[in-house]
């Protein structure tokens, strides 16, 4: 008899697993990958409170600093006890004025004034800049596979050992400049800071959180089949946990259509009509605009696990994401015509590590005439494809399909660096079949 | 591509002739570049043909290889080539000024400055195409661990005497070619498309007579004809009449013409070798230098119509002033030239195969820095370019209608005066977006408070569309937006700000929303102290095995 998959012990069972290796185990470093709402941020709290406990002060790396702000919230919320130590930079505004309203985190722009202190937190960037302390026995590297090598080559002569957190199926970091000279080398400083420390140390024990928790039970099995399809993840819920829901009732449009479509199915497509335009394609940031105008005018409210009553789906609850920062603006321009304020507009990249009821996506390769890497980056689909607790809906020009198969990769080959698997065009087709069972087709 | 450079394209392609893409020249040039075309041998990596090396445009050097798997005469060729670049090379090394550097004291760990020598100016390098670039890097590798008789009597094919040395430079060169904003070796092409837009696609613009056929076409013809002209037309023999820049050399120059070529000359020395008597070795001599002639003047052929025009390349740059910060770019490279220059004074061995993981993190960030450093100075140097930056939300021009005064809500109140400006224009700001000006030639930073009326997507209507804002970055079009901005910074310690450091009324300023000056990246630790997560210390293990010469291959010896 199969056994029935009980989410809850699953990922109590890996997290067990990880907490053991880290308090107890030898090894310098462990590894967890995380596949995205699987509960990373929680593990990092959870790890460092532990250790905290074991008599380990330790330190903490984030890649941002709201990512750190975030952690030290939540780290005070489940320990208000805990003297903790947000080190931060010498600009002006440089942390959140949440963090003043803390009895027990100490701010600073100095290591040595936050010295002693149970958990210090800060970001790459901001350790790198510490010289001349003594190294701490722990530390916890958190969204390290959006972390450069040179990042962690900067900052891993301050710990002894770590434990690196972070999602690889995300966006890989980038390089503003070439940096093809050094691929193929293990230390190659445009790379992951995971992949620079597997290479080295290909001995540390890994680890993988199995469970989603945000992704709802529609959008686990493509994600994780067209993004993660070697560590394979599950939702924490089942397909009758969670429902949206509207007030009012469609009007027949395209926009309306399609967020009924999503609201069935988790997923939806509003299909624009083929044509080849520039980056910030007036008619699909329209339909975007809409498309969330819409939403929020039928009254949308959410039922989950999380609450007992049904939720009302509010503009902040909802997020546009786009490939580049002047499709953001443009959105962010339609939107305001429209007289809709709170929205989250951004870019895949700044989307990272959030979270949102509904979110509303302009495909990468809408409109346009080449896939390029950067617009296939299986990186970037998937933040676009994974930041919703109930529904994705994705405005794009027909022909994206065409437009994959007559733009086969062009990149060189590199020797020594690993096949990145699966590609951006596999993952593209994998998630373009799933949405063509949700199509809108709507001429604007 | 950014939007006004898709728009010179577009506007290349209806004119005929290249549209500019800069108002100044964002690369220094110097009196006296040395000008390489290189040329290398079908299907066989890193065997030069031939160049004309110089700095005199009605002179060129010919230096050519008759057999050029010829491992002798490869070394001739490349001996020649020291000779031909190191005086050049040299006759900059010895004219120094004393500047300032600041090093830290290893005993104390302060940062003191000491007197150091800068070479006043730097030799540079031009080759015709990005492929050039390629080559002069890959000659550099494969010539500087080459060993003398000198610094090994044992080695079976000792190089010629300063060959190592030329590897060394070459390979600076190259390396530094890979820096944002360098100008110590160019290649014309990227000259060339930096400020100028063509008609034809990025990949074509690769093709130097292409290139210039669409910036400066012969007689009246449009720059697409002209542009295929360069690319296709050939004369009676089937031979391309502007040959490819190299250093690949056409097909058809290697089959008909090439190929015989170099048969003769191997028939020849094979008749010289087997000559049993002096009257007959001097006939037979007389035929071998005849073929080497004749392999000289084809490669002259195909070598002289590049080299012109890499010097009309140079003539055409020349006719924009140079932006003002270009000099200072420059003298990073002289600051390059000059470190250089003392690593191989003082003995040290030539670069190592490949970076070790710490001189890989300090190369990358510095080129990081340099590039934000470059798109930044290009930008306040020269109008257009800002226009570009102006049509993507990046920058905007603005009038000051009102000043107000605000101060910080601290014991000791800092002025924070809130200025209104009025523009037509829609750059990209989100709350608390900081953006910049330039003060005395010093960057003042503010922050973006709110819109004071009206919202910025009112009347905007497809805002960001292409077909709102005017041409050339005017930005008409829109309705004009009112915002207010905080200034933070550079108004003098007083309570009150310094006179002349606030924006008057009716004052038409220009603001970027990226920073005009560059951080530099934290300290990496030095390699012997590289952390275990990126494999340790190299160790004395590859530091000596990078001074190794390459080890003979059969490959080596045909």
């Amino acid at each position: 008899m199969r056994t029935v998959f009980d989410p809850g012990a699953e990922a109590a069972r890996a997290t067990g697993a990880i907490l053991d290796d880290t308090l107890r185990g030898s090894a310098r470093g462990i590894v967890v990958d995380s596949p995205p709402g699987a509960g990373k941020s929680t593990l990092v709290v959870r790890a460092a409170l532990e250790l905290a406990a074991a008599g380990h002060p330790l330190m903490v790396i984030a890649q941002t600093n709201a990512q750190v702000d975030d952690l030290v919230v939540r780290l005070a919320e489940k320990e208000p006890e805990l003297p903790v130590g947000r080190l931060h930079s010498s600009d002006s505004d440089p942390y959140d004025k949440v963090l003043d309203g803390l009895d027990n985190v100490r701010k600073s722009a100095k290591a040595a004034d936050l010295a002693g202190l149970d958990v210090v937190i800060s970001t790459a960037a901001k350790w790198a800049h510490v010289k001349n302390v003594e190294p701490w026995g722990h530390a916890i590297v958190d969204e390290a596979y959006q972390m450069r090598s040179d990042a962690l080559l900067a900052v891993a002569g301050l710990f002894e050992r770590a434990l690196f957190v972070g999602d690889p199926g995300q966006l890989d970091p980038f390089s503003i400049v070439g940096a093809d000279q050094w691929a193929g080398l293990s230390y190659d400083p445009s790379a992951s800071a995971v992949s620079t420390l597997l290479a080295h140390n290909p001995e540390l024990p890994q680890h993988r959180l199995p469970v989603s928790w945000r992704l709802p039970a529609s959008a686990a099995p493509l994600v994780s089949d067209a993004f993660y399809p070697y560590t394979p993840f599950r939702s924490g819920t089942g397909h009758g946990d969670r429902k949206l829901s509207f007030g009012v009732a469609s009007d027949g449009s395209g926009p309306d259509r399609v967020l009924d479509e999503a609201a069935e199915a988790g997923w939806g497509l509003l299909e624009l009509p083929a044509r080849h335009t520039p980056r910030t394609d007036p008619e699909a940031v329209r339909a975007v605009a809409l498309v969330v105008r819409r939403l929020l005018d039928r009254g949308g409210v959410a039922t989950s696990e999380r609450a007992e009553q049904p939720v009302p789906v509010t503009a902040d609850r909802v997020a546009v994401g786009t490939a580049h920062r002047d499709q953001a603006a443009a959105v962010r321009a339609a939107l305001a015509e429209l007289g809709v304020t709170g929205v989250a507009v951004d870019t895949a990249n700044r989307l990272q590590g959030r979270e949102f009821d509904v979110t509303v996506v302009l495909h990468p390769l809408s409109g346009r005439p080449d896939a390029t890497a950067f617009h296939l980056e299986t990186g970037r689909l998937c933040v676009l494809a994974s930041r919703h607790r109930h529904a994705c809906i994705v405005v794009c020009r027909e022909g994206v399909a065409d437009l994959l198969d007559e733009h086969p990769s062009t990149e060189p080959v590199q020797l020594g660096v690993t096949v990145k698997f699966p590609d951006g065009w596999e993952a593209n087709h994998a998630v373009l079949a799933r949405l063509a069972e949700h199509r809108v087709r709507w001429k604007p | 591509m950014s939007l006004i450079t898709t728009l010179a394209r577009l506007e290349a392609v209806e004119a005929g002739r290249a549209q500019p893409l800069a108002t100044v020249r964002h690369r220094h040039l110097t009196d006296r570049p040395l000008v390489i075309v290189p040329l290398t041998t079908a299907g066989e990596a890193g065997a030069p043909l031939g160049a004309l090396v110089g700095t005199d445009r009605e002179a060129p050097r010919l230096l050519a290889v008759a057999q050029p798997r010829d491992r002798d005469l490869r070394f001739a060729f490349l001996a020649e080539l020291a000779e031909a670049v190191l005086p050049h090379i040299e006759a900059y090394a010895d004219v120094v000024e004393p500047a300032e550097r600041n090093e830290t004291d290893p005993a104390t760990g302060k940062k003191t400055k000491v007197e150091v020598e800068l070479c006043t100016d730097a030799p540079q390098l031009i080759v015709p195409s990005r492929a050039g670039i390629e080559f002069v890097r890959l000659l550099g590798r494969s010539m500087r661990f080459r060993r003398t008789a000198e610094d090994d009597p044992e080695t079976p094919y000792p190089a010629p005497v300063r060959v190592p040395l030329l590897g060394r430079w070459l390979t600076h060169y190259g390396e530094r070619a890979r820096v944002p904003g360098s100008s110590l070796l160019l290649a014309a092409t990227d000259l060339l498309n930096r400020h100028w837009a063509t008609g034809q696609s990025s990949l074509e613009d690769q093709h130097l007579g292409a290139l210039l056929a669409w910036i400066d076409p012969p007689g009246d013809a449009s720059g697409a004809e002209a542009a295929l002209a360069a690319e296709l037309a050939r004369d009676k023999d089937g031979q391309l009449l502007c040959p490819p820049a190299g250093p690949a050399t056409d097909p058809a120059f290697d089959n008909r013409l090439l190929a015989p070529a170099i048969e003769r000359y191997d028939r020849a020395r094979q008749a010289l070798a087997a000559a049993e008597d002096g009257l007959t070795a001097d006939e037979r001599l007389g035929e071998l230098s005849k073929a080497e002639r004749e392999i000289r003047s084809l490669l002259a052929r195909v070598m002289l119509p590049t080299w012109d025009r890499v010097w009309q390349g140079l003539d055409l740059l020349r006719e924009l002033p140079e932006g003002s910060r270009a000099e200072d770019r420059w003298t990073r490279d002289r600051w390059s030239f000059t470190a250089h220059r003392d690593r191989v004074s003082s003995g040290e061995p030539p670069q190592p195969r490949r970076d070790d993981a710490v001189t890989a993190a300090q190369k990358l960030a510095s080129r990081e820095t340099a590039q934000a450093q470059l798109e930044a100075q290009e930008a306040l140097d020269d109008p257009l370019v800002l226009a570009g930056r102006r049509l993507a939300g990046e920058a905007f021009l603005a009038d000051v209608t009102e000043v107000e005064m605000a101060y910080t809500e601290s014991k000791r109140p800092s002025p924070r005066p809130l200025v209104t400006l009025r523009t037509d224009e829609r750059p990209h700001l989100g709350e608390r977006t900081k953006v910049y000006r330039s003060l005395d030639g010093k960057p003042q930073t503010a922050e973006f408070v709110r819109y004071a009326s009206g919202d910025p997507g009112d009347e905007g209507s497809g805002e960001d569309g292409p077909g709102d804002s005017g041409s050339g970055g005017s930005g008409s079009g829109g309705s004009d937006v009112v915002l207010v901005l905080r200034i933070m910074d550079r108004m003098g310690r007083g309570k009150e700000p310094a006179p002349g450091s606030l924006p008057e009324p009716g004052e038409r300023i220009t603001w970027t929303l990226f920073e005009h000056d560059q951080r530099g990246g934290p300290k990496l630790p030095d390699p012997e102290e590289t952390p275990w997560t990126h494999g340790g210390p190299p160790g004395a293990n590859a530091a000596t095995r990078a001074e190794h010469p390459d080890p003979v291959t059969p490959e080596d010896l045909l």
